[in-house]
Order: structure tokens, then C-alpha cells, then sequence
């Protein structure tokens, strides 16, 4: 590696790991969209039921990952959103509305009329405050739905006629796969796009010196709050998937080790890279999942994992491979 | 609904405040004077429930226990901080929750394979298992008066060693300016080393105390560290004054919430109304307390670092 | 004389028995070893260990494999544990979970793939009404404990009562199971956060209201936090009746003292006079270090039987998935509850039994039997079913 490393460059030869780079989404998405006609194949059609959790985690993960990433606000709240968002799908079905476009898309709207709501409130906190009070509003909504009773409360609520995707039911089997893959690429772009434009400029403007951006001018208030409703209504889309994935909403998904869970998915992967989410959710999904096959001990290899992380790749798995892109 | 029982339920506040507080103080203690978030601290607390009631149980003595508990777990914290915890003390507080938090996944398997899933037994001494008559009207559990005593002695303890010793006087100091307090011949490594081992002995106590009250088992770390998080956060961080005033807020306003509220909404509102959401509010009342604190006052109600 | 025919008869059977022996029985068992049923999960695993152990790792005299995997009591991880089961693994069989909310969660995908799911402990009160399902095999209903303690309430003569538990759907059906049968006057009825801690407000209330009797429905670490508190503030002298789970083995053993004369109702006990149930629970202590099965760890040996008898009844041919849920429906083997059958939505028709919190001859705590409170019970649930 250090010998390539050293070789004196040909002249355009920097372009060409840029090129490669800009590529890696392509072929991952082309990858992605081919696995579910792949897969039968090898006898894998069980995983694509996992990856397509994968790829609705990775939405909410990438959600968090914008507000903590670029924007600097350690939230312990989020599952709160995704929860408001399953919910919301619950209320949809309750009601009779049978499309998923239509539950799907109030699912962001409520979430994003909730996230709004509580950002305004607990963005006046910082730090370790700031975490602690969207961790309180998400308690409050997690003990709202645990006694709710016309949703199910603590035992859940199943929805037994799966959601219809309009022009798109029966297409083939796995249509949900790819609608899902679909969104989760939008999300991703969306948020690598917004993270390179002016207001994602100004949202790390404001991570690293609040008082400066302010002293600038910038709304930063405003800001941040735009960026925190955004997130929110990103996790409630991830929150009604998954409900259509399930089809099932219990309260556990709202519960605060959910919302820690994504912290920390979004800690391994590498918090402020765009990359960092997928990867820290892939990680840590797989590492469950293959685990728990093994032992009943799956915890705390997970534990020493973190640790490690924190000591060794203190900015994210996502570095690692950063850094490697930047030497050769 | 007369005035002793409204006594009693204030008294009962009291008491869940003060047992919150002696996991709030050791926490808001190495979070305010070492800038350290230790999650962990919860799992410290189960290490005291679990260590306590296994020596009281073969051993007959619930002091002993208390004291064996409180020793064990100090050397159980030194290991963590000298394997973990001092890697942390120069990076941000994710990077601090983070690692502790793998410290609790640790910690819990590590519990379950020596002692199992199951919960465990923690007897109440036999000097305390009953009630005492406090007024004619009111018997009260004996062992919760000696947690109220407990508590109130720690927290006069912990006033007096921070504002009145020379100890407490270089913790003070190492905490405002560590460099300039190491310039002054300080060996601020040193107090903080104490001041950890301090935490841990809390943490420990306040297991030991609560096994004989609660369920002694996995996880129960975890079940207390949220309220007393919520504790230390209203009382603004690293405020040992803080954290006592908002714990006994916290246990006044969740017993209220509990005792009183369902009551007043069966008055006001129709049956099943009311006995959905009389249960639900309570549930919450510490939250919504809260985040009603932080949005007058963002840093709590006594900032240690203003 | 050797002929061809034979050869290829030869080579059939053969290829019949390979094809046999290549193919066991399967058996997705969704353990509940760590979160918050932990305890209860361990017991029902050393049950299941134990039946397989009986049974040499056979079902019905097949060669079985049986998968287990913890899914930490969450009914999102239950959810996606069974469905790899179903497809990755291709189970014949399911059970395991303890609490009612991830059998509901994982019910519905395994009624679509048509594979039995024997609970070996939740009888929610949907799987039992409205969404009752050929596929589904109760132990017991949940509310079934609670009306057996309602009728001993009414037996013993207790005319004010003060009942408790969680505000959540589950704590709401087991109070309105105790007082579907209970008759007398209620004090109050009191609602908890799930999960909590400290029930001193709870106990003074309980304290001014000066009930005959409390009974209360709080599982695993609520209910031994409430019965230490209760005991140390001074209320021993008003009786405490519960369902069985909240007064098992595994909430004994963390109580201690303080539960002694506890009164509790379930539909079996490690004292029942049968054959079958004395085999079991001196097989479960001699491997166990001496420790008393709960309903936890029997249900779940009786799970593997069931399945086991069905495996038989069936001859092997678990493909016919029809056939293999009415041999379920009529159990063959000799349960550790002694004699049951199945109502038209597939939950139990069975006896239940007062227990009692006391010494055992090696002055052990534990449940001992009183007497049968009721007979041949049906849950109530069994008119909504469409079955």
C-alpha cells in the first residue's frame, strides 16, 4: 500500500480516484437492485427481506446522520420520529386509507409537523442538555403509544391487508424491494446533495462556530431547526417502511435503547460522511443478526466492538476507507 | 383524601428522590468535575445490588455486605476507568456515551453468565422488615426511613467534602482549570482518580440500598439510569446542590403524579377517559417537568459551568 | 435370483430413507434469554432443553432440528427472527416467545405460511377471539388465571378489593379477566407505568382504602418490586392474590420470606398428583441443581410433546400442514397438566388450581397445591371465534 502510495503521480491520475469514487454509488444501487432476481438463485430469498430492513434503517440512519453529522445535534430522540411516522400508517389503515403513497406521505408530514414542534422546544438546549430533552419527548410519545389503546397499545398493531402500492401491485413479488431501495437511494443523493449546498455549508458552519455564523448573519435558529424538522420527517418515512415491512407497529420501536441503537449505528459508520450511515447500519444489523445464530452472549461482543470503534476509528468505519481512497 | 395521606404521599416523594439522588450525585459528580458522561454508572449500580445481596445472603450481615459491596465495586470502577474510562477523558461526551454504553452490553452478559438471567434474591435486613408507627395514623416501611436517613447523610456528606476540605477545595479546582490547577503542583490525575472511585462508591451504595426493595437483575442499571439522568439534567450538570433539589422535584412530582392525578381527572372527566389518560400523564410527569425546566432554563436549575 | 425390478425397487427405498434422513423435522423455538423476560425465557429454554433431551433430539420418532435464537423480547427482532425461519429455514414448527406482544407480532406470517405455532406460554386474548387460527395452540388464555382468581376471591368471601397493574392493553385484560368473575365491590382500580420502580404512592393508596384483599396483575420485576414493598410497608395482613406467573418459581426465589401465603391460580403446579407431571419435575431438578420447574419451563416441555405426538399421529407426513394442525388439536400425549382438550379456537378446555406460597419439606419456598377452583374451564374469548 505505501509503495503505491509513493509513486510520483502521472499527471490526471488524481482524477481517477475521484471517478471511481463518484461511480461506488452506481454500482452499489445496481448491485442492490439486482440482488432480489439474484438471489433465488443461491437459495438467498430470506435476505431479501433483510436487506430491505437494512435499506429502511439505513433511511432513518442517514436522517440522524445529517442533523448529527453535519449539523452537530447529538439527538437521543430519534427513534420518537420513526415511531410517529409507523403510527401514523396505523392511524391511515385505522381509518380505511388503503394506499401506501398516501400513508406513507402523511406519515412525513406528521413527523414533520411533530420534529418541528419538538426542535423548536429543544433546540434552545445544547449539548448533553439538547440530548436529554429530545430523549424526554421521545419517552413521552413512547409512554403515549404504550397506553394508547385504540392502536394496540403495548401488544402492537398488525395491519393485515398490506398496504396497496397503486399501479405497481403485482408487477412481481419483491416491487416493495425496489420501491424501498428507490426511496432509500433519493434519501441518500438528497442528503449528499443538500450536505454540498449552501445551507449544508451553513449547517457546519454552525456545528463548528455557532457564535460566528451568527455573528454573520446567518439564521442560525432557523437553521438548525429547518434541518431537525427535515431529519424528522426523513425517520418518520423510514418509521411507516417499516411498518409496511412488518406490517406490525408495537411501541418497542419508539423505546430510548431504539433511538441510542441509531447513535451509535451512525457513530460506527462515521458521523458526517456520507457513507456513515449505510455502513454503520450494515454493520451493526449483520453483526446482530449473525451472532445471535452462535451464541445466546450476542451483547457483548457488540460492547467491545464499540469500544474498539471509539479507540481506534474514532471518526467512523467510513474514515478507514477515506483515508485509504486518499493515499493512493 | 385527608392531610395524613397526603403526608404520607409527600414523604413517599421524598424517599424515591433521595434514592435517585444517591445515583445522581455520583454521576453528576464525574460528569461535572471530570467532564466524563459515564453510562456505565448503571452498571456499577447493578455490580453493588448484585455483590450486596450475594455476601448478605451467605453472610448474615447486611453492613458487612453494604461495606464489602462498596469496596468491590470501587475496584470493579478502577478497572474500568484504567481500561476505558481514562481514554475518554480528552474526547467529546458521543465518544464517552458511546464506550460506556459498550461497557453496559459488556457488563450485562458478564453478569448473566455468573449469575444468571434470573433475578436474584435480596433480602431486607431483619431489623427492617417491618413498619414503624410514625403517627398514630401512619406506619411507614422502617427500611425506607433509613434510605431517607441515608440519603439526606450523603447528601450533607458530599456538600460539606466538596465546599469545606481541602479535597474537595483541588477537586474544585482541577475541575474549573485543570491546567492551571497542574501548573499550582495539583495532581488533578490524582483527584480525578478519587473522584471516580467516589462515584463508583455511590453508585454502589445505591445498589446495595435498593436491592432489598427492588428486583435485584439485569438491566436494572439501565431502568434507573434514565430518571437519574433526567435528575442530573434539571439539576444542571455537574451541580451536586442541582442534582439534590431535582431529585427530590423528580420524586416529589412523580409520586404526585401517580397518587394524585388520577383521582383529580375521575372528577373532571368522564370514567374511561380519565383512566386512560390519568396513568399516561403520570407515566410522563417526570418528562414533561423536564423539558418544562430545560425550556426556561437551558442548562438546569443551578449551571455548574456558567 | 436378482432382477432388475428389484434393483430399482433397492434403489427407491433407498433414495426414500436418504431423502428421509436428509430432511428432519424443524423446529424455530424464538428464545427470550436476554431483555426484559429474561428469567421467564430461561426457564422456558431449560424446558425445551429438556423435552428434547427426553426425547433423544426426535420428534415423533424423526430425527429433528431444532433452532433457537434469542430475539431479546422485542416484537420488532421476533418478527424478523421468524421470518427467516420460515424463509431461510423452512421450519415445520414454531414456539417460544413469552410475552403476548411478540406472539401477536409473529402470528400472522406464520398463519400465512400455514405452520403451527405452538405458544408455550402468551394466549392473547385476539388469538383466542376474533383472530383465532387453525395454526394456533394456546397453553392457557391469559385471562383464564385471572377468573380463577376471581372465583377463589368469591369463594374465599372477599367483598372489597383493590386490583393493580400496568397501563398497558395486557394489564387492562387481566383486570377485566378478574373481574368478569369476581362479584364484590371494587375498591380501586389502580394503573401503573410499565416498568416501574418505587409503589409507595400505589401502597398508600392501598393502605387508606383498606381493602379485604389486593389482587394484582405486575410481571417480572415490577411484581417483585411491588410484593417487597408491599410487605415491608406493613400490609402483610391484607391477603394478596395473583396469577400465576406473578407468584412462579422465579419471582419466589427473588422474593424470598415475603411471599409466603400468597395465594395464586394457574393451570398447573410442580405438586399435581400425575405420573407424567412427577416424571417431569424430578427429571427437571435432577437437571437443574434441584430447582422447582415453573409454569414457564412446563409449558414449554409440553410444547416439544405436543409437537412430538403430532409428528406421530401424522406418520412423519408433516408436508400435509392440515393434517398435522388437527392432530395438534387433539393432543395424544400425556401432559404434565394432566388431561385437556381443545376448545373450537384451538385454546384449551382444562382445570385450574389454587396455589399457595410455603414451605417445602426442605423448608425450600415454594407453590403448593390447594385445590382445583375450577373444572374444565374455557376462556371467554371462544363465541367471537369464526373457527
Amino acid at each position: 500500500m505505501s509503495s503505491v502510495a509513493t509513486l510520483p503521480l502521472p499527471a490526471g491520475a488524481g482524477a481517477r480516484p475521484r471517478s471511481a469514487a463518484s461511480l461506488l454509488p452506481w454500482v452499489v444501487l445496481a448491485v442492490l437492485a439486482a440482488f432480489p432476481l439474484i438471489a433465488p438463485a443461491f437459495g438467498l430469498e430470506y435476505y431479501i427481506g433483510f436487506v430491505r430492513r437494512l435499506l429502511i434503517v439505513m433511511i432513518a440512519a442517514t436522517s440522524l446522520n445529517f442533523i448529527l453529522g453535519y449539523g452537530g445535534m447529538v439527538a437521543l430522540g430519534h427513534a420518537g420520529f420513526v415511531g410517529v411516522g409507523a403510527y401514523t400508517v396505523v392511524a391511515m389503515v385505522e381509518a380505511g386509507v388503503g394506499s401506501a403513497w398516501a400513508a406513507w406521505g402523511m406519515a412525513i408530514v406528521i413527523s414533520a409537523v411533530f420534529a418541528a414542534a419538538i426542535g423548536a422546544v429543544s433546540l434552545r438546549a445544547r449539548g448533553v442538555y439538547f440530548l436529554m430533552i429530545t430523549l424526554a419527548f421521545a419517552q413521552m410519545l413512547y409512554y403515549l403509544a404504550v397506553s394508547l389503546r385504540t392502536y394496540g397499545g403495548d401488544d402492537g398493531y398488525g395491519i393485515y391487508t398490506p398496504l396497496s402500492l397503486g399501479g405497481l401491485d403485482g408487477l412481481h413479488a419483491d416491487i416493495f424491494y425496489w420501491v424501498v431501495l428507490a426511496l432509500a437511494a433519493l434519501v441518500f443523493a438528497f442528503s449528499s446533495r443538500v450536505a454540498v449546498s449552501r445551507f449544508g455549508h451553513a449547517l457546519m458552519g454552525i456545528r463548528d462556530n455557532e457564535t460566528r455564523m451568527a455573528a454573520m448573519g446567518y439564521p442560525v435558529y432557523r437553521i438548525k431547526l429547518v434541518a431537525f424538522t427535515g431529519a424528522g420527517a426523513v425517520a418518520g418515512l423510514a418509521g411507516a417502511l417499516l411498518a409496511s415491512h412488518n406490517n406490525f407497529v408495537s411501541p418497542s420501536l419508539m423505546h430510548w435503547t431504539e433511538s441510542a441503537t441509531l447513535l451509535v449505528m451512525v457513530a460506527i459508520g462515521g458521523m458526517g460522511k456520507r457513507w456513515g450511515g449505510p455502513l454503520g447500519v450494515a454493520i451493526w444489523l449483520t453483526l446482530a443478526e449473525v451472532l445471535k445464530l452462535y451464541t445466546e452472549y450476542w451483547h457483548w461482543p457488540i460492547g467491545l466492538m464499540l469500544i474498539l470503534v471509539v479507540f481506534f476509528a474514532p471518526k467512523g468505519v467510513a474514515t478507514l476507507f477515506e483515508r485509504k481512497e486518499k493515499t493512493q | 383524601m385527608d392531610a395524613i395521606f397526603i403526608f404520607e404521599q409527600l414523604l413517599n416523594g421524598l424517599g424515591y428522590g433521595l434514592m435517585l439522588f444517591l445515583l445522581a450525585a455520583g454521576l453528576t459528580l464525574v460528569f461535572g468535575i471530570m467532564d466524563t458522561m459515564n453510562l456505565a454508572h448503571g452498571s456499577l449500580y447493578m455490580a453493588g445490588a448484585y455483590i450486596a445481596a450475594k455476601v448478605h445472603e451467605s453472610s448474615g450481615s447486611f453492613l458487612g455486605a453494604v461495606l464489602v459491596a462498596i469496596v468491590a465495586t470501587i475496584l470493579i470502577a478502577a478497572l474500568i476507568e484504567w481500561l476505558v474510562v481514562r481514554r475518554l477523558y480528552s474526547r467529546d461526551h458521543l465518544a464517552q456515551v458511546l464506550a460506556t454504553f459498550g461497557v453496559i452490553l459488556i457488563a450485562d452478559d458478564l453478569v448473566k453468565a455468573i449469575w444468571g438471567p434470573s433475578p436474584i434474591m435480596a433480602p431486607t435486613p431483619a431489623a427492617l422488615t417491618g413498619p414503624v408507627q410514625l403517627l398514630a395514623e401512619l406506619p411507614y416501611p422502617a427500611y425506607r426511613l433509613v434510605l431517607l436517613g441515608v440519603g439526606l447523610a450523603v447528601a450533607l456528606g458530599l456538600y460539606l467534602l466538596v465546599n469545606h476540605t481541602r479535597m474537595g477545595m483541588l477537586v474544585r479546582a482541577g475541575a474549573s482549570n485543570r491546567s492551571m490547577a497542574e501548573f499550582m503542583g495539583v495532581r488533578v490525575g490524582r483527584v480525578f482518580s478519587f473522584v471516580f472511585a467516589l462515584g463508583a462508591a455511590l453508585a454502589a451504595l445505591a445498589g446495595a440500598l435498593m436491592g432489598p426493595i427492588g428486583a435485584v437483575q439485569i438491566g436494572m442499571g439501565e431502568a434507573i439510569l434514565i430518571p437519574a439522568l433526567v435528575v442530573i439534567v434539571i439539576g444542571g450538570i455537574g451541580s451536586v446542590r442541582g442534582a439534590f433539589v431535582a431529585a427530590l422535584l423528580v420524586g416529589l412530582v412523580d409520586t404526585a403524579g401517580r397518587a394524585f392525578l388520577p383521582p383529580m381527572l375521575r372528577a373532571v372527566l368522564p370514567p374511561s377517559l380519565a383512566a386512560d389518560l390519568g396513568p399516561a400523564l403520570a407515566g410522563i410527569a417526570m418528562y414533561v417537568l423536564m423539558a418544562a425546566v430545560l425550556t426556561l432554563k437551558p442548562a438546569g436549575l443551578f449551571p455548574a459551568r456558567a | 435370483m436378482f432382477k432388475p425390478k428389484h434393483a430399482v425397487l433397492a434403489a427407491v427405498l433407498c433414495s426414500a430413507l436418504v431423502a428421509q434422513a436428509a430432511d428432519p423435522v424443524k423446529v424455530g423455538i424464538a428464545l427470550d434469554i436476554s431483555g426484559p423476560f429474561a428469567a421467564a425465557g430461561a426457564e422456558a429454554r431449560d424446558g425445551f432443553d429438556l423435552a428434547i433431551e427426553t426425547l433423544g433430539g426426535k420428534l415423533g420418532g424423526q430425527p429433528a432440528e431444532f433452532l433457537k435464537t434469542d430475539f431479546a423480547g422485542n416484537p420488532e427482532q421476533a418478527n424478523q427472527l421468524v421470518t427467516r425461519y420460515l424463509q431461510r429455514d423452512k421450519i415445520d414448527f414454531f414456539t417460544g416467545p413469552i410475552a403476548s406482544n411478540s406472539a401477536l407480532a409473529v402470528g400472522p406470517a406464520l398463519f400465512a405460511a400455514k405452520v403451527p405455532f405452538i405458544s408455550s406460554n402468551p394466549g392473547p386474548s385476539q388469538f383466542a377471539g376474533k383472530q383465532c387460527n387453525p395454526f394456533f395452540f394456546g397453553q392457557y388464555q391469559n385471562d383464564t388465571y385471572d377468573e380463577a382468581a376471581g372465583k377463589f376471591a368469591n369463594e374465599k368471601g372477599y367483598k372489597n378489593m383493590v386490583i393493580i397493574a400496568p397501563n398497558y392493553p395486557a394489564g387492562k385484560d387481566h383486570l377485566n379477566g378478574f373481574k368478569r368473575i369476581y362479584s364484590g365491590a371494587l375498591k380501586d382500580e389502580i394503573y401503573t407505568k410499565v416498568g416501574q420502580i418505587d409503589y409507595a404512592a400505589e401502597i398508600a393508596q392501598i393502605r387508606a382504602a383498606k381493602p379485604d384483599a389486593v389482587f394484582f396483575f405486575l410481571p417480572g420485576g415490577m411484581g417483585i418490586n411491588f410484593i417487597k414493598q408491599y410487605i415491608g410497608g406493613g400490609l402483610k395482613e391484607i391477603p394478596l392474590v395473583a396469577p400465576g406467573f406473578s407468584a412462579d418459581q422465579d419471582v419466589i426465589q427473588a422474593v424470598g420470606e415475603p411471599m409466603l401465603g400468597l395465594y395464586n391460580t394457574a393451570h398447573w403446579t410442580h405438586d399435581l398428583p400425575l405420573p407424567a407431571n412427577a416424571a417431569f419435575v424430578s427429571a427437571f431438578r435432577k437437571k437443574y441443581d434441584g430447582r422447582y420447574p415453573t409454569v414457564y419451563a412446563a409449558m414449554a416441555y409440553d410444547a416439544i410433546m405436543a409437537m412430538d405426538a403430532a409428528v406421530r399421529d401424522v406418520g412423519g407426513k408433516l408436508d400435509d400442514r392440515a393434517a398435522v394442525a388437527k392432530a395438534l388439536a387433539k393432543p395424544s400425549f400425556k401432559s404434565v397438566r394432566g388431561e385437556f382438550s381443545y376448545g373450537a379456537n384451538n385454546n384449551p378446555v382444562q382445570n385450574y388450581y389454587l396455589r399457595v406460597v410455603e414451605k417445602d419439606a426442605e423448608g425450600k419456598l415454594t407453590n403448593k397445591l390447594v385445590g382445583t377452583v375450577m373444572e374444565k374451564h374455557q376462556d371467554a374469548y371462544v363465541g367471537e371465534c369464526a373457527l
